[in-house]
């Protein structure tokens, strides 16, 4: 894929491949700066070895999610808590 | 007691190319019949796949533009870049009859619905205008007398996607005003903006701040950074304001 910059939004197909719910409107709080935003609303990074979620506050790395023959690596550590509303 | 029913996986499915419709030289909408669709929100995405032979596979997200209305078929609107691996197929090659592999709907961050309210200020760059068309198309189907504020920015007269059906619409109801900013050529006798989308067309065209706007930009990364910056520095509410860039596209 390309190497640009979007917004979390473009992540939500992955996203959904490892979570139960629809995660744009879930909300995660940087481990790094305290801000707390939408995933939709976070920076994407996201290219053929993965997918990189950024704070949009501090640019800090929220969440990685590598994806290789059918299994997935979920690294979270820049995510200090991840609020999901199950609604969609 | 009865049970929500839990969402089921994400699949990827086949949806069939039910008819083809160029908007300008460098974009086409395809509109696919689905065997499975849930019904979708106006904003949100499908993540299209393509196997080659060899199994090599590229994916990417493309916004719905038709509303949720529409049922069991859902409108692309796809803007051919020259360089893509995805697009160039999608707008050149699919014919009606063919397959193509999706799973969808995708997104909950970057939608509109009646209960969220308004008014509504829709930022367009370019392509961008796609999952924004959901929106406006949802409204007048759902007959919603929220009133919509588009402001688009194309390169030329020629680019401007879904030229008639706006015109047409904007004619029809004064709740939904439709400016457009040309930033390369005008026509002889253009009365519209002819700047790119900056802070000072913004203070023209955008709602008062005092009537709280729900605001949603789309177009290129740096458009959309600009756009919502300038939107941040006059004073409108973070919260009010969504974003969703679009990966690589033309100028604007």
């Amino acid at each position: 894929m390309d190497k640009t910059t979007l917004d979390g939004n473009a992540a939500g197909g992955i996203l959904r491949e490892v979570f139960l719910f629809e995660m744009t409107l879930a909300e995660g709080a940087c481990a790094h700066c305290g801000a707390t935003n939408a995933i939709g609303a976070t920076t994407a990074y996201m290219s053929g070895m993965g997918t990189v979620l950024r704070c949009p506050s501090c640019e800090h790395v929220l969440i990685r999610i590598v994806s290789t023959k059918g299994s997935y690596w979920l690294d979270m550590q820049g995510v200090r808590a991840l609020h999901i509303k199950p609604e969609l | 007691m009865e049970r929500t029913a839990l969402p089921g996986r994400l699949i990827w499915q086949i949806g069939e190319v039910v008819a083809t419709h160029p908007e300008t030289e460098r974009s086409k909408s395809l509109t696919l019949a689905l065997p499975i669709w849930p019904g979708h929100l106006a904003g949100q995405h499908v993540d299209i796949r393509l196997t080659a032979d060899d199994g090599y596979q590229a994916q990417r997200s493309y916004s719905i533009a038709s509303p949720p209305e529409d049922g069991r078929q859902i409108m692309l609107t796809i803007e051919r870049l020259d360089d893509g691996e995805v697009s160039p197929y999608l707008t050149d090659e699919l014919r009606i009859g063919d397959k193509v592999e999706l799973r969808g709907p995708i997104g909950g961050y970057f939608v509109w619905e009646e209960r969220l309210g308004g008014p509504l200020l829709l930022i367009a760059g370019g392509s961008g205008i796609v999952p924004l068309m959901a929106m406006i198309r949802h409204r007048r189907a759902a007959g919603s007398t929220i009133p919509i504020r588009l402001l688009a920015s194309f390169r030329t007269y020629d680019d401007i996607i879904y030229r008639d059906e706006l015109e047409h619409l904007a004619g029809d109801e004064l709740a939904l005003e439709v400016i457009t900013t040309l930033t390369r050529t005008q026509p002889p006798g253009w009365t519209g903006y002819m700047t790119r989308i900056d802070a000072e067309l913004l203070r023209d065209v955008a709602w008062p701040i005092e009537q709280h706007p729900l605001t949603f930009i789309c177009g290129p990364t740096q458009f959309v950074e600009t756009t919502a910056a300038n939107l941040l520095a006059l004073g409108y509410e973070p919260t009010r304001i969504k974003t969703e860039r679009f990966g690589p596209t033309g100028d604007t």
